[in-house]
């Protein structure tokens, strides 16, 4: 299966089963765009003959001629026998993709049908996951009021609260003990707004390196904050402890204080702008994103983009909302044309101050062509629900951070363990090929079948994507690796 | 000039034996720790 595209004038070929990304020129592109995959026979030379006939005829300066066409269909019949080209999907296993009972092999659709089903390396089912993340909700309260936030004003619409020492030792307990052989470890200080629990977040970060020098762990601690606690002490600690600081600022002062008020209805920008700055600084601009989320109402996004770079930041998130179709602020089918062509424009933007030597690093457009994760990670993505738990303040146990407050969805506690095992089993299930959305889809290996709790939100089915999440994301990879084509052109 | 020019160096179906190990960090288009 490939994917042809252009973008930003290269012509660009992603063999979606071996990931790999090929650059061509106009004639490889159109030669390709006119060969059958499927067809066994496809170099034959009635073919060559086919192909050159409707090609030649685009590009009558190249004088091109049946000889040039061999050479061409030799250059892609190679990459085709070094595993690079027309590669066939391998990474099945029958029964398991957990779509069906799995009772009757030939009407299983969801793996490919029955060419795929006597190519089997992962089983889902049987497959021993270990919890090795943890989000902790530090607290269920925040001293913001910002319009789009799905925790609703950080307190997940339940009862405001901050989590106890007592419970966030439990928890790196029932992570530690769950965790199998696995040497890293995660913990995310998460709310709410974990700033306004500060004092245990410290003191479970102690706890945690005790932990790792009893048990042969290494925790990696992040901080996700709007900012508005931050002082030289949590700048200094961060620097010490956290991997990695998550700054939440949407862009453009007018945008944010819209969307990120204060309980009063007065904008925080100004009250966090100089914080954020500081922070990416003492980080060398390392280890750190400022993170936004755009809306309905600024589909113009690249401005924001733009404006948290003008303001110097070096690693920036600017994504868009997830949020209820009837939220005014949703983004809507309407949008993404719009949206879509605001990525190009930040692509080719990004580019050009890159040359300038004032490059930045976007989220989105990262993409590692050169190692990367492997093909079990990039199947069973972020590994909600198995891998990867969120903690309520009180001990609860979800399957992550978007599910906390959905009492259907409570896993167990750190007390008592996981309880509802069945649930695990549900969410060890969903990958790429339980999705049927997303078997020809090119962007599969990059998305992993998308976000569990997005497609939940949208259509009450954690294996249903979320289609305006795909046809974004489909877009942002075509823009990643455009990029990563003019950097290589860059470097010649 | 060349009329095709290969960015990857890396096979995604090479990963099926070497790769699994978990290490990695939580997410996908990550290094792996392994590597």
């Amino acid at each position: 299966m490939i994917h042809l595209f252009k973008n930003n004038g290269y012509n660009i070929v992603l063999d979606v089963n071996s990931s790999s990304v090929h650059v061509v020129d106009d004639v490889v592109y159109d030669v390709l765009g006119e060969m059958k995959e499927d067809d066994a026979d496809k170099y034959r030379e009635e073919e060559l003959h086919r192909i050159a006939s409707i090609v030649s005829g685009k590009y009558p300066s190249e004088e091109l001629t049946n000889e040039d066409f061999r050479e061409i269909f030799d250059d892609i019949r190679e990459l085709e026998e070094n595993g690079t080209l027309f590669t066939d999907e391998q990474y099945l296993v029958a029964d398991d993709c957990g779509s069906c009972s799995g009772e009757d092999e030939s009407g299983c659709e969801s793996q490919g049908g029955p060419k795929s089903m006597e190519k089997m390396v992962i089983d889902f089912k049987k497959r021993q996951t270990v919890v090795k993340a943890l989000c902790l909700h530090i607290a269920h309260a925040c001293n913001l009021k910002c319009e789009y936030c799905f925790a609703g004003e950080g307190e997940y619409h339940g009862d405001r609260a901050l989590m106890s020492l007592e419970v966030g030792k439990k928890a790196l307990d029932f992570l530690v003990a769950n965790s199998g052989n696995r040497h890293n470890l995660e913990v995310d200080f998460f709310g709410g707004e974990p700033l306004l629990n500060f004092d245990v977040v410290k003191e479970l970060v102690k706890y945690g390196r005790e932990l790792e020098k009893t048990h042969d762990k290494h925790f990696r601690f992040t901080l996700t904050t709007n900012g508005v606690l931050i002082d030289d002490d949590v700048i200094a600690f961060a620097n010490k402890e956290m991997d990695n600081v998550v700054l939440s600022v949407d862009g453009r002062k007018s945008i944010h204080d819209k969307m990120r008020p204060f309980r009063d209805g007065s904008g925080s920008y100004d009250k966090i702008i100089d914080k954020f700055k500081k922070v990416a600084d003492s980080r060398n601009q390392e280890r750190y994103y400022v993170r936004g989320t755009f809306t309905h109402y600024n589909t113009d996004f690249v401005k924001d983009v733009l404006s948290l770079a003008d303001e110097g930041f070096k690693q920036i998130s600017v994504e868009p909302v997830v949020a209820d179709p009837a939220e005014p602020y949703a983004i809507t089918e309407d949008d993404i044309p719009v949206i879509c062509e605001g990525y190009d424009e930040l692509a080719r933007e990004m580019l050009a101050r890159e040359k300038e030597g004032k490059g930045f690093t976007f989220f989105h457009y990262m993409i590692d062509l050169t190692g990367g994760p492997c093909v079990y990670k990039r199947l069973s993505g972020c590994g909600s629900g198995t891998e990867y738990l969120a903690v309520t303040p009180w001990g609860d146990l979800y399957p992550c951070h978007q599910f906390v407050g959905e009492e259907q969805f409570c896993l167990g506690n750190v007390n008592e363990g996981i309880k509802n095992t069945e649930l695990v089993d549900k969410f060890k299930l969903c990958n790429v090929y339980a999705k049927p959305e997303c078997r020809d889809c090119f962007a599969k290996f990059f998305c992993s079948g998308g976000c569990a709790a997005n497609a939940y939100h949208s259509h009450g089915d954690i294996n249903q994507p979320y289609e305006i999440g795909c046809k974004l994301q489909r877009k942002r990879v075509e823009c990643a690796l455009m990029l990563q084509a003019a950097r290589a052109d860059i470097e010649e | 000039m060349k009329r095709i020019k290969t960015l990857t160096t890396k096979n995604l179906k090479d990963t099926v034996k070497k790769g699994g190990c978990g290490e990695c960090q939580t997410s996908v288009g990550q290094t792996c720790e392994n590597a």
